[in-house]
């Protein structure tokens, strides 16, 4: 136990747990819906577009989060779009989107010589990457997201459940979707700094999956997935440290093991049934 | 007394019409069953009257009602079978068209009574993938339910049942119909021509449009 708290005698390990808390608070939260609409690969497309804009950003000089953050709410609403026009499959047109940015980004890092730029920190994230700044807009995102959880909860789960009904009663579920994408949006642009633009998208899909093997009802599965997000991470964290192995990976290969094990849970429940 | 109106009521995607320049009434009490071929636009128009669709032209007149207060019952193909949640979570957000963001007593007790109209009380805790077909679709008849006192609008909510289960909804919806005065709209894929319910039946097909009492229909069908 001292050990550990010796490790966040480190100003980065803090840092990093702050961050990394709140997004992983986030994600889960947004991944239940993600999850439950078939979006599973918005996250995954955005965090792409996220990889070519900060690719850009460098090269350029710009404000990072400045430039990347609108350039990723903008394809969000696109995607969006594409989801509700159903002449275009959203899942090609993601797969589109993602390949073209992951290119456009490559392309410009390795073109454009005397960038000083690691693209493996870009891939796979570094928590030695996390700075007073992200501390900040993190800790004002998740309260957010987490206020606009709670407060819009019960509209959530109509839309979630069934989009068309919502809409019959009056409920605004354009407005919401924007909200969505732009809450979607933001997460993955933080999360990739730490997580990796390859890995962030992880973050949002396995806790609400694993929760949905074992749970059955809407708020257990939200109250679950919040709890994998939180103890996975974590001890990503902490093990990713002793282990020298880089975070982002070490927290998905936590996340696997837990869908594992609430894999075999569902199965070993409906055996004795 | 007349509870919608249509008015030259034409809808359709991306400007093209699927249902032309439509009039109709609808009353109060009514039992209006709509039957026609793939593609007529059954669902097409039941979303106008909704307002999921805007019209292309003309326009939907409700009486004596709110938008927001129709009980809407959508395909079931658009419920995901496996989705958890409580069947209680579920019938509780049929009463969110109240515009409030939390749920107190009275929208309890309104989806606690809508489970005992229709029968199913003791599923109040269970989840909704352990559900049966027939469970499934009341549960969602009941959700639909908590938004209404006068009308349900049903898209083929027997679809995928087996003839027991299928009876049994019926039954039921008649029963809401006759006994609490709800107007019920339904699209019905089945016209069992020995067991027709309700009272009035729009039929749609290309440009031949009937609405009309159930009698003239059956009287229409044997003189083709």
């Amino acid at each position: 136990m001292n050990n550990i708290l010796e490790l966040f005698s480190y100003s980065f390990m803090t840092k990093a747990l702050v961050v990394g808390l709140l997004i992983s608070m986030c994600a889960s939260l947004i991944g239940v819906s993600i999850v439950l609409k078939r979006n599973s690969m918005i996250g995954d497309g955005l965090s792409h577009v996220g990889f070519g804009a900060f690719a850009i950003a460098t090269i350029f000089g710009f404000a990072p989060l400045e430039f990347v953050l609108p350039v990723v709410i903008v394809v969000s609403f696109l995607i969006l779009k594409l989801n509700d026009n159903s002449k275009v499959h959203g899942d090609s047109a993601i797969a589109l989107i993602s390949a073209s940015s992951l290119a456009i980004g490559t392309f410009a890092i390795s073109v454009t010589k005397g960038v000083n730029t690691d693209i493996n920190n870009f891939l796979f994230g570094s928590i030695l990457s996390i700075n007073d700044a992200d501390v900040l807009i993190s800790i004002i995102l998740g309260i957010t997201v987490i206020l606009l959880y709670i407060i819009f909860y019960n509209k959530i789960f109509a839309i979630t459940f069934d989009e068309k009904f919502a809409k019959s009663i009056g409920i605004n579920t354009n407005l919401y979707n924007i909200i969505f994408a732009c809450l979607c949006s933001v997460t993955v642009v933080l999360g990739m700094r730490l997580m990796g633009s390859l890995l962030i998208s992880s973050l949002i899909i396995f806790p609400a999956l694993s929760s949905m093997q074992v749970f059955k009802s809407f708020k257990s599965v939200v109250i679950s997935s919040v709890i994998i997000g939180i103890i996975s991470f974590t001890l990503g964290l902490i093990s990713s440290f002793y282990l020298e192995a880089p975070t982002g990976s070490t927290i998905v290969i936590i996340n696997l093991i837990i869908f594992i094990i609430f894999k075999l849970i569902s199965y070993i429940k409906v055996r004795l049934k | 007394m007349s509870l919608i109106k249509l008015e030259n009521l034409s809808l359709g995607y991306d400007g093209i019409p699927v249902i032309n320049n439509i009039n109709l009434e609808i009353e109060e009490n009514d039992f209006v069953c709509i039957v026609g071929p793939n593609g007529s636009g059954k669902s097409t128009l039941i979303k106008g009257i909704i307002g999921l669709i805007k019209p292309i032209k003309g326009k939907v007149v409700y009486e004596t009602l709110k938008q927001n207060f129709i009980g809407y019952m959508p395909q079931e193909t658009t419920v995901d079978k496996n989705f958890p949640a409580s069947v209680f979570e579920i019938v509780l957000s049929g009463t969110l068209n109240n515009s409030k963001l939390f749920y107190t007593e009275k929208e309890r007790q309104v989806a606690l009574d809508n489970l005992k109209i229709l029968g199913i009380e003791n599923l109040k805790d269970k989840n909704f993938p352990d559900l049966s077909g027939g469970q499934r679709q009341k549960v969602l008849l009941a959700r639909s339910l908590c938004a209404t006192t006068k009308l349900l609008i049903l898209d083929e909510p027997s679809n995928n049942l087996d003839k027991t289960s299928k009876n049994e909804l019926y039954k039921i919806i008649t029963k809401l119909n006759k006994e609490k005065n709800i107007t019920i709209i339904m699209i019905t894929h089945d016209l069992d021509h020995d067991n027709l319910i309700g009272n009035k039946i729009l039929s749609l097909r290309e440009k031949d449009i009937f609405y009309g009492t159930t009698e003239e229909f059956v009287r229409r069908i044997h003189h083709e």
